[in-house]
């Protein structure tokens, strides 16, 4: 930043505070990894801090011998997938139409699409209208109610936009369609903001959980999320459980609890740091028009 | 050929395309304003939202009668309230510090770490939430217990449990907060800090004069746009952190509207509850894009 780079006490402050904010950001990983590699004794007496004690992998082997949990997470990737790709195609199908200047009652479908980001019926409507559709406990009832994310699409509108006007123009002399145009120009030049937009709905509905828990009974479609709720919230500290009186009886041990939640995450951490650039150009592109 | 004509020969596929996400939004986002109307029936299942007998006001007489409705009210704008000045500052204060790093590699690892904990889902946080925090063995009581103090009960304690809720919330939001921030501050004229640096300014004085203003504008706008919201909370952050021993305090509107309509079957309170809410909800975006037009001659919607 300043011309000249002279270290000062200031900085060596600000390093350091910073330093202890990363702390904290990964204490609770760290944390949370040595409980799943202890054995439940030093974790019961609370000597389990940033390091395994008693290592061992146990716990792992019985979550990933688990079939439930495995087919939780089978079926969450597939519910991702198909979640993705379907609302791709829906936004880009909105989006690219919503460009166009000349199209008549664009206006009109753009108010129809912006109200609903301030204004909608609520969870019991919305819970009518997915049983009423005989969607419940279905894959269907994860995907069809949340297909267009109206704050993307605008982004993804904004992005249109952004590319230089002249290369339809010729196109459209040429005699292409409009959707000849959006699948040979528009689509190849956007692949910046489809990988980050498809990261954005991949990454909610991987962490998705309220829909699962308000439209999803059946054991074996829960999502991940849904399944360690069940798992480990529901059934968390015992001075809470008594006071509820539910599910006294399957008391989970810590290290499993920890190896169930690294079992879900490890999927967010490895692919996090290859996607974080997409990220942040995502909230970008997002930031200059909202 | 009419122009008429002529402009459906070439824009038809345009509706085409657009045909499938418009049914989208009629079907599952307004047909569900429709379904408001059962706050206004007796709904039961059997007979359907258009059978249902009509019932006026009565719903919402009931839930203004009820204690458990004022308490998650009450709650929801007390948790988005102080959300608001713990939280709202966390990320400029750490987007500044951000900024004054001069190692580049350091700033980068800085980065990646801080936003790491936005992509984790709220069930993920929960969980290790209750194995840090709990009060039996939890990482944190045991280091107070090192340093001679007694176990705090961080969950199971309503008051404690407003710090914890509160602390999680900076943890997860703070660094990724930071990304808007930090965009601002890349708008900001080199040449000024420059000038400071000849004219003698020390790096304080360079945050205060030259930095902070750069953000301004931007911290203007997502406090506007955070009062804006201040009746929505979201559902899965006080559900999952919240319990029942705390409930005086984690019940919000979210999940009250979850208890009353999805395990007790009251639809047609939940609802009602539901539609205050959101009506409440479109008034305050009303009044913050208001307030946005008037202070920075920008609307927010």
């Amino acid at each position: 930043m300043g011309t000249r780079t002279k270290y000062g006490l200031l900085d060596v402050i600000n390093l350091a505070i910073l330093f202890v904010f990363l702390l904290l950001c990964l204490i609770p990983f760290f944390h949370i990894i040595a409980i799943s590699l202890s054995s439940n004794a030093p974790i019961m007496s609370g000597k389990v801090t940033i390091f395994p004690m008693e290592l061992n992998f146990d716990a792992y082997t019985t979550v990933i011998h688990d079939s439930t949990m495995v087919r939780s997470l089978g079926f969450t990737v597939l519910l991702t997938l198909l979640y993705t790709v379907l609302c791709m195609i829906m936004t880009i199908i909105a989006a690219y139409p919503l460009t166009k200047t000349r199209l008549k009652g664009r206006k009109f479908f753009m108010y129809l699409i912006v109200f609903t980001m301030f204004f909608g019926g609520g969870i019991i409507p919305d819970y009518i209208l997915v049983k009423e559709l005989h969607l419940l406990d279905s894959i269907w009832s994860l995907v069809l109610p949340s297909l267009v994310n109206p704050f993307y699409l605008i982004i993804m509108i904004s992005f249109f936009n952004s590319l230089p006007a002249g290369l339809e123009e010729s196109a459209e002399i040429d005699g292409s369609t409009f959707v000849g145009i959006l699948w040979r120009i528009i689509l190849p030049l956007s692949m910046p903001i489809l990988a980050t937009l498809s990261l954005f709905y991949a990454v909610n509905r991987w962490n998705g959980f309220s829909d699962t828990l308000y439209y999803i009974t059946n054991p074996d479609l829960y999502p991940l999320q849904l399944k360690l709720y069940q798992l480990i919230i529901n059934s968390s500290s015992p001075e809470l459980q008594l006071q509820e009186g539910a599910n006294v009886a399957q008391v989970m041990p810590e290290s499993l609890k920890a190896a169930s939640i690294m079992f879900a995450t490890i999927p967010i951490l490895v692919v996090y740091p290859w996607l974080q650039r997409y990220f942040v150009s995502g909230i970008m592109l997002g930031s200059v028009k909202g | 050929m009419g122009a008429l004509q002529r402009y459906m020969m070439r824009y038809w596929q345009l509706y085409a395309m657009l045909a499938c996400p418009i049914a989208f939004f009629i079907v599952f986002k307004y047909i569900p304003m429709y379904g408001v109307t059962i706050a206004f029936k007796d709904f039961n299942f059997f007979q359907g939202i258009m059978k249902s007998k009509w019932v006026g006001l009565e719903t919402f007489r009931e839930i203004f009668r009820m204690k458990d409705f004022y308490t998650s009210v009450r709650n929801t704008f007390m948790l988005n309230f102080l959300d608001l000045i713990f939280s709202f500052p966390a990320p400029i204060i750490l987007a500044i510090m951000l900024n004054e790093v001069r190692v580049v590699w350091f700033k980068k690892i800085s980065q990646t770490i801080l936003y790491l904990p936005h992509f984790i889902s709220w069930i993920i946080i929960g969980g290790i939430v209750y194995q840090v925090f709990a009060t039996h063995s939890g990482l944190v009581n045991e280091v107070l217990r090192i340093v001679g103090i007694h176990a705090i009960p961080f969950l199971s304690d309503k008051h404690y449990w407003l710090f914890t809720y509160l602390v999680i919330g900076i943890w997860q939001s703070a660094g990724w907060g930071t990304i808007i921030y930090l965009a601002a501050l890349t708008g900001i004229n080199k040449e000024l800090y420059e000038a400071a640096e000849v004219d003698g300014a020390s790096r304080l004085k360079k945050i205060r004069y030259i930095t902070l203003p750069g953000m301004k504008p931007t911290i203007i706008t997502l406090l506007i746009l955070k009062m804006g919201e201040m009746v929505h909370i979201g559902f899965d952050r006080p559900f999952v952190i919240g319990n029942i021993m705390v409930r005086e305090y984690s019940e919000v509107i979210s999940t009250f509207v979850y208890r009353m309509g999805l395990q007790s079957g009251n639809y047609s309170i939940a609802t009602a509850v539901g539609l205050f809410q959101a009506v409440i909800g479109l008034f305050f975006v009303i009044a913050a894009n208001y307030i946005s037009k008037k202070t920075t001659d920008q609307g927010i919607i």
